[in-house]
């Protein structure tokens, strides 16, 4: 068997190939070669194969087949093996795999080894990839040989401890010994990797921490003035060829040392005391020309702002940062952004005074920097700079890149919301945002706009007629549309009506305001959410419009059939509004009234979309109690519902057809003959009757024993009471009214309404049409529920109206023929 | 912390890859795509530093060689351009006059020179002489061919 290809023959080979096909096929051809020398346990060219195989795997190609092998190499006795083994064990051997920690052992043993090359191998190998159960069982070796007094290996045991802790925090007390005198050293390797040691424990356990602002170390002196002498020496010592760095002495020990030293001083006066000077000596004496001076800078800025230092020392750090923004390098700007970033908040004020610079930085062509300006720049809008900085943010909006329109969008929300200096202002600049970058605006963006519109009273005019010019043109933007479509339902008869005091009104007919809303419905840009909204809009306008409400009605009932389930059923209950609830919809589809203010956290909460509550409201069918009370006072809504304690009047002779004297019926009705007492026990909001009745059965049999009564019968049009009784709630009475008519004309637009003495509670459900049919054909049925927790004899006004022969019917009567079993 | 470090080429094509975290190889290969993809696509006016998930890229181009580094938000941006830069100055020491086609033929080589810098993520030795020194002693104690041929295999 010939000798296997060198490795650096192989690489010479692969290179040649011209396409990926002739590649794959030369290292399929190796790879062949390569296992059959495994399979033969070939040690003399054990090493090159693997080699050749991890060049392949850089190349993409898989090579798990040479696991072990790497495991054969770590075990041999010659170093070249050694090398290549371990390097494998790094590449393939991850403690992803089964056979890692079949490595523990050679590891073990070559962290003994007499020399100290192998012995590297070793404590690199477990420092880069070592699993949590392989450091268990070593942590003990790589503590041993962190007292060693080698530096080459102290160096590579602590950063090996670094990595033990990181693995398995538990083992960190074992450690702590051993730093006693690490930083004693002079050797730069192992006071680097001593402070990274340091460092991970503090930042883990803050009773390491604790220790280390305290003990004293060997060296009768504490870490923190350690740490500063340590740093003083690297300034100020003279040129040292080994550490130096374009005239700094060590910085990447430099910057270690200062971040240790943030962590220690975070939080403690003391600790913070101690190190103000040698900041300050850092800050001022820090070469800034070239990278690594300003990398110290850096770090010694973030430190200063991080622990309690004295107001000159934060002063002096805002104003590097200050410098660095106006540095040509990008990174450095860069970086400078950041630290504000974290700062601001602290330092409001001093980083205020850089504003002017951080705004600048919106129009830098590296998006990272942009990034971070535009959140500084949210950051330091305040009550006195909104004006200017909006300005400046919205014409950011304008130009930015697509990933920022959201966050900037929602920004510009936030703070309009906090620090708008007028109402107008704040509209114009929702529009502004909506119509820049409309496709971008967050879907709970939509919730919070409606919102602030709705509350915004005065404002309504001019919002919508500005919404609706926005939309005219384009209709594309989802959360514009929506906006638009939500504002158009609820303020459309502002706009025809040309009310508008802050701009010039439009001209806009009511057919004009339909054909935007049916364009955005048909429009196939429009998601079905919009659509929705246009539909309720619609809808909505059916109440405010007068001209064009068989137009509506139209547009609702062909979406009845839409292939859009959402849409379908909308237009439904649209349908049925219409049609058999006519007399309800008007205050179903009055102004919303101005909501409760929700505190926002941000954009991002989400708060109930008011343009979506009516159709729940359809959905459920509520008892029209359970409506908002709007802010017109609803005479039937305040009967049924309220449980207003009205002062008894003197009983009025006559009832007036006016609906105002409903409410008198409260006061009207005496209580079993005793006289009117003073105002009744407070009812307050009424849990109602729904409390105690669950889905199990309300009627018990006695039921059936309970009579049923004529309550009226006039002018052909009977109406009878049924009576059931709760079960679970003895109180509680389930009156069931039947309506026929026996005359020869249908009575239509029937609605039946009830009065009960103040003591009583009622909740009326929805009646199953609002017609009866003459030639007592067919009834009309509605569900009467009465609360009677004093057991009070049962008495009820009611009032009828409907319309018959062509004209509008009314009448009131007194129901006192109640059973005693009714109410008993 | 580095989390990881990749070198590649203006087509692409990786030169090494040092990861400092436990991940799938499938996820090794969709991150090196997706990072190639992102630092080739930027140009001369951007900074060095691309956020990217919870971490930062820190690149810079020397020659035909991408050096890219992966840290973690608290560690400082500019000082990891300074390690970047010490790492192309011990492979410029040892190489001499480095360029892209020294790592290719000698990767394992640029590993082991890698492996004297840093450890565990962390650099561990400041001094670019003694870090050298410690790779040339090492290539001392590969055995020449008489003496592998002649030493235990195990």
């Amino acid at each position: 068997m010939p000798a296997p290809i060198r490795l650096r023959e192989l690489i010479r080979t692969i290179r040649t190939a011209r396409t990926q096909a002739e590649e794959r096929e030369m290292i399929q051809k190796e790879c062949a070669a390569i296992r059959s020398s495994f399979r033969e346990e070939d040690n003399t060219y054990r090493c090159r194969n693997v080699a050749k195989l991890l060049y392949m795997h850089m190349l993409g190609y898989p090579a798990h087949f040479g696991q072990l092998e790497c495991l054969k190499l770590i075990a041999s006795q010659k170093f070249t093996d050694k090398r290549i083994g371990y390097l494998g064990a790094m590449l393939l051997l991850d403690e992803r795999q089964d056979v890692h920690l079949l490595m523990t052992n050679c590891i073990k043993n070559d962290l003994n080894h007499s020399t100290q090359y192998v012995q590297g191998l070793a404590l690199c190998t477990l420092g880069c990839m070592g699993s949590s159960e392989m450091c268990r069982d070593l942590a003990g070796e790589v503590e041993k040989l962190l007292k060693t007094s080698n530096s080459y290996l102290r160096k590579k045991a602590a950063l090996c401890a670094v990595h033990v802790i990181r693995k398995v925090p538990e083992l960190m007390e074992m450690f702590l010994p051993a730093t006693k005198n690490l930083l004693n050293e002079k050797n730069h390797g192992v006071l680097h990797t001593s402070v990274v040691l340091l460092t991970e424990m503090c930042e883990r356990s803050p009773d390491m921490l604790a220790h280390f602002r305290k003990v004293r170390q060997l060296s009768s002196s504490q870490l923190v003035p350690q740490l500063v002498r340590i740093l003083k020496n690297l300034i100020m010592s003279g040129y040292s060829p080994e550490h130096d760095v374009s005239g700094i002495s060590d910085p990447f020990l430099q910057v270690r040392i200062l971040r240790l030293l943030r962590i220690l001083g975070r939080n403690d006066d003391d600790s913070s005391e101690a190190m103000n000077d040698i900041l300050a000596q850092v800050a001022t004496n820090t070469e800034t020309s070239k990278n690594v001076g300003n990398a110290i800078l850096y770090e010694t800025v973030l430190t200063i702002m991080d622990i309690k230092s004295e107001s000159g020392l934060r002063v002096l750090a805002i104003n590097i940062l200050g410098r660095f923004l106006l540095n040509n390098d990008k990174n450095i700007r860069y970086v400078a952004l950041t630290s504000l970033l974290k700062t601001v908040q602290t330092d409001h004020n001093a980083v205020q005074r850089h504003r002017s610079t951080i705004v600048d930085c919106l129009k830098d062509l590296d998006v990272s920097i942009k990034r971070r300006a535009m959140e500084l720049s949210f950051a330091l809008v305040n009550g006195n700079n909104v004006r200017g900085m909006m300005k400046e943010l919205l014409y950011f909006l304008d130009s930015c890149e697509p990933e920022f329109k959201a966050d900037c969008a929602s920004g510009i929300f936030l703070a309009a919301e906090k620090y708008a200096p007028s109402k107008r202002w704040h509209i114009d600049t929702i529009m502004r945002v909506l119509t820049t970058a409309g496709s971008y605006v967050r879907d709970d963006a939509v919730p919070n706009l409606i919102q602030l519109i709705t509350n915004s009273v005065e404002m309504h005019a001019y919002t919508v007629q500005r919404l609706y010019k926005a939309i005219l043109g384009d209709y594309s933007q989802q959360p514009l549309v929506q906006v638009a479509s939500w504002c158009i339902g609820e303020y459309g008869d502002l706009l025809v009506s040309g009310q508008c005091e802050e701009e010039e009104p439009i001209q806009v007919t009511e057919d004009e305001v339909l054909d935007i809303l049916e364009s955005v419905l048909i429009s196939n840009m429009s998601a079905s959410v919009t659509r929705g909204y246009a539909l309720t809009a619609i809808m909505k306008l059916s109440t405010r419009f007068t001209c064009t409400v068989n137009r509506i009605k139209k547009v609702v009932s062909i979406y009845g059939s839409s292939i859009d389930v959402e849409l379908q059923q909308r237009a439904v209950e649209y349908n049925a509004l219409f049609k058999k609830y006519d007399h309800m919809r008007p205050a179903l589809l009055e102004r919303m009234p101005v909501m409760e203010k929700v505190t926002t956290n941000g954009p991002t909460e989400i708060v109930q979309t008011n343009g979506e509550t009516e159709p729940a409201v359809l959905e459920t069918k509520p008892p029209p109690s359970g409506l908002q009370p709007a802010s017109q006072a609803n005479d039937l809504l305040d009967l049924l519902g309220g449980n207003d304690p009205v002062i008894p009047t003197a009983p009025s002779s006559k009832p007036a057809s006016a609906g105002g004297e409903l409410l008198d019926l409260l006061g009207d009705l005496n209580l079993t003959g005793s006289p009117v007492s003073a105002p009744a026990p407070q009812i307050t909001q009424p849990p109602f009757l729904l409390d105690g009745l669950t889905s199990q059965p309300l009627f018990n049999d006695v039921a059936a024993g309970i009579p049923s009564i004529t309550a009226y019968n006039k002018n052909g049009l009977k109406i009878d009471f049924t009576f059931e009784r709760s079960n679970t709630n003895p109180s509680v009475t389930v009156i069931t009214i039947q309506a026929s008519n026996s005359t020869e004309l249908d009575m239509t637009d029937f609605v039946f309404q009830a009065a009960v003495p103040k003591t009583f509670q009622l909740q009326l459900l929805s009646p199953s049409s609002s017609v009866i049919p003459a030639f007592n054909s067919g009834t009309i049925t509605q569900v009467i529920k009465v609360l009677n927790p004093q057991k009070q004899q049962l008495r009820m006004r009611i009032k009828l109206t409907y319309n018959h022969k062509g004209s509008a019917m009314q009448d009131l009567a007194e129901v006192n023929n109640f059973p005693p079993q009714s109410w008993q | 912390q580095i989390h990881f470090i990749l070198l590649f080429s203006r087509q692409g094509k990786l030169r090494l890859q040092k990861w400092y975290t436990t991940l799938p190889d499938k996820e090794k290969k969709k991150i090196i795509r997706e990072i190639v993809q992102i630092i080739l696509s930027r140009n001369q006016k951007t900074s060095s530093f691309v956020d990217w998930k919870d971490l930062k890229l820190v690149y810079k181009r020397y020659a035909s060689l991408y050096f890219c580094c992966a840290i973690e938000d608290q560690d400082n941006e500019l000082l990891t351009l300074e390690v970047v830069h010490r790492y192309v100055e011990l492979l410029d020491k040892y190489f001499g006059n480095v360029c892209e086609l020294d790592i290719i033929f000698n990767f394992e080589k640029a590993y082991f020179i890698l492996d004297e810098f840093i450890i565990g993520g962390e650099v561990q030795e400041t001094s670019k002489k003694i870090a050298v020194k410690a790779i040339e002693d090492s290539d001392m104690l590969q055995e020449t061919v008489e003496e592998y041929m002649n030493k235990p295999a195990f």
